[in-house]
């Protein structure tokens, strides 16, 4: 048997009168790579910041390593959207990857030299080190997003929960970015990502969860992720049927989420 | 002139009040660095309004006028009515900008209604409380600079030690709840002291034209730097410079009203910052609009030289149209100047620094700043 990285027992979100999530029951085992998809709206966000607490549940419980997250918050990394931010912050690439460190300062600390050090560290593994000191909007898309992935990682967690680590960005960022999902994971950690390219799903993660307000399908990407679950993930979707239909190679797929 | 500018430094009135500008400055431009970038521009000049009742109340309840009681009611209301935004966007569908225009004008018609009121009163120690509308630098006492003086020192402090979760939270406020602060209560603490920051310059600027300093000091800051370390320093730095002068200018000059002129001082400040900033200033960004494009213009000549066989002035602007403008017999001439390309009569022929560009072109394309 295996260890559950993370646990979610009957999750509900609701936003005003509207269920966000439905009575969600999923258990991801330790050290696999999940995808989540589904369509616009499906809840795939929601149901990250559920987990990280960032939103309050109907109901439900979510459980990290058989704890509630707020007693072992420090193994989890988080990796918010790009968007979500303001990128013209007058902030450097290594200011906001040290951030990631401020918890482990705790109050009123400030980061040094080995705070600064392994910014670095985490920097250079995204071949991000020649940027440091950059102001943050001056960046490609490709580069934010690793920004945030070195801040990600030098929070050390066991869990990482990432919100579209794909999303806008280029061909060489996207490749750096599957290495260093599949590193992290031969390290023994968990990852949890949400995706929207179906094409590459089943080649970078090794587990998916596929989302539509109800958890459709759930397990290893061999078993679940095949024509029938889509078809229901994406019903009343103008996608599925060209999804379907050209076996996934059709890009009008990518295209919708732009 | 110098003898003047020394005199004034001797007068203890004007000292004390000088001193209460720079503290004003200092605390608004390093506060303000944090509400303009968590655009909450508009919160600081919803709460300066709103603390008027706040002062008016606060007076009637006690009689007293002393500015430590003053400026309690001030806290007060300007915190309530942060509160009463933070209800209303949260409850109900009104936007943010709704909510703050909403509070803004109920809560400061309700301290002008209130003011009128205790005017009526048959009492002469409520003279002098709509000097908190625009502000009355001149009557600023010992007791009014140590109240200033000891609000904007807290607040200050209180910035400085939490300076690294301040900046998680105007940054990305949810990343921060993941690394363990409590952002909620982090953003109520940013809030009051920014009330605080408002309160401080109360008497100085008064509640209607506060928020500028706020504002302006900050704004201008930022067109400087891409530190927010050296934004809040250079912001409290423009605030301090704007309170001097503007102390000074009204100070030598019979009737003028303290708090206006420096709030138009730091406009001032800002209005230069905006042109002249050497990365974010309108002025370098223009230059450099008309140099790439220029460049552009340039290469497109270059090239179309390189490839055609006449090179002919005319066959350039019928071949290009889109690239002909009024100005191309400038440009041309520009390239001339620049050795990129000779010019006979109505034949234009490259020049070997011109061939060379070309061939750069080609080989590598080209990089536009």
């Amino acid at each position: 048997m295996y260890n559950k990285a993370l646990e979610v027992n009957s999750l509900t979100v609701a936003y005003h009168d509207n269920p966000v999530l439905w009575d969600i029951n999923v258990s991801v085992p330790e050290g696999v790579l999940m995808g989540i998809v589904g369509p616009n709206g499906a809840g795939k966000s929601t149901f990250i910041k559920s987990v990280l607490g960032l939103i309050k549940p109907v109901a439900g419980s979510t459980k990290i390593y058989g704890k509630p997250y707020k007693e072992i918050r420090k193994k989890v990394a988080y990796v918010p959207q790009r968007g979500s931010v303001d990128w013209d912050f007058p902030t450097t690439v290594l200011d906001v990857v040290t951030m990631g460190l401020y918890g482990d300062l705790g109050w009123i600390k400030r980061p040094g030299k080995k705070e600064k050090e392994t910014a670095l560290y985490a920097l250079d593994k995204l071949g991000m080190e020649q940027y440091k000191n950059r102001q943050i909007s001056m960046l490609s898309g490709g580069q934010q997003q690793r920004t945030f992935l070195a801040r990600a990682l030098v929070q050390k967690a066991d869990l990482y929960l990432m919100d579209e680590p794909f999303q806008g960005v280029d061909a060489f960022t996207e490749k750096i970015i599957v290495n260093l999902l599949k590193e992290l994971k031969r390290e023994g950690k968990t990852i949890v990502a949400v995706h929207h390219d179906l094409e590459t799903v089943s080649e970078y993660f090794d587990w998916v969860m596929m989302l539509n307000t109800r958890c459709i399908a759930f397990g290893p990407c061999e078993d679940i992720f095949v024509g029938e679950n889509i078809k229901k993930t994406y019903c009343n979707q103008p996608v599925y049927s060209l999804v379907t239909k050209n076996n996934f190679k059709n890009s009008y797929v990518s295209e919708e989420r732009v | 002139m110098i003898d003047n500018i020394t005199y004034l430094f001797k007068d203890y009135t004007l000292k004390t009040v000088i001193l209460g500008c720079v503290i004003l400055g200092i605390t608004s431009g390093i506060l303000g660095t944090f509400a303009v970038l968590r655009k909450q521009s508009l919160l600081g000049d919803a709460i300066s309004h709103s603390a008027l009742p706040g002062i008016v109340i606060a007076f009637l309840l006690t009689g007293s006028r002393s500015p430590v009681i003053l400026l309690t009611g001030a806290l007060f209301a300007g915190w309530f009515s942060s509160l009463c935004m933070m209800l209303i966007v949260r409850y109900t569908k009104i936007k943010y900008d709704g909510a703050l225009a909403i509070i803004l004008s109920v809560f400061f018609g309700f301290g002008m209604v209130m003011l009128s009121i205790v005017q009526k009163l048959p009492n002469s120690r409520q003279a002098g409380l709509n000097k908190f509308l625009f502000g009355q630098a001149a009557t600023l006492l010992r007791e009014d600079i140590f109240t200033m003086g000891i609000l904007a020192a807290v607040s200050l402090l209180i910035t400085f030690a939490l300076w690294k979760e301040f900046k998680l939270l105007s940054f990305n406020s949810e990343f921060g709840n993941i690394v363990g602060f409590p952002m909620k209560k982090l953003d109520l603490l940013l809030t009051c002291l920014i009330v605080i920051s408002i309160v401080v310059g109360l008497q100085t600027v008064g509640v209607v034209l506060m928020s500028a300093m706020l504002i302006a000091p900050a704004a201008a800051s930022r067109q400087w730097t891409d530190r927010l370390e050296i934004m809040a320093v250079l912001g409290g730095l423009f605030g301090a410079l704007s309170g001097i002068t503007g102390a000074i200018i009204s100070s030598s000059t019979s009737k003028m009203p303290t708090g206006p002129l420096i709030v138009l001082v730091s406009f001032i400040i800002f209005l230069f910052s905006l042109l002249f900033a050497p990365k974010r200033g309108i002025l370098k960004k223009l230059y450099y609009t008309y140099n790439n494009n220029l460049k552009i213009k340039q290469d497109i000549i270059l090239t179309n030289l390189y490839h055609s066989e006449t090179k002919n002035i005319d066959s350039i602007i019928q071949n290009e149209l889109w690239v002909f403008d009024k100005k191309l017999i400038k440009i041309i001439k520009k390239m001339e100047q620049a050795n990129l390309l000779k010019r006979h009569d109505q034949s234009l022929e490259l020049t070997l620094t011109g061939l060379k560009r070309v061939k750069h072109i080609l080989l590598v394309g080209d990089s536009y700043e």
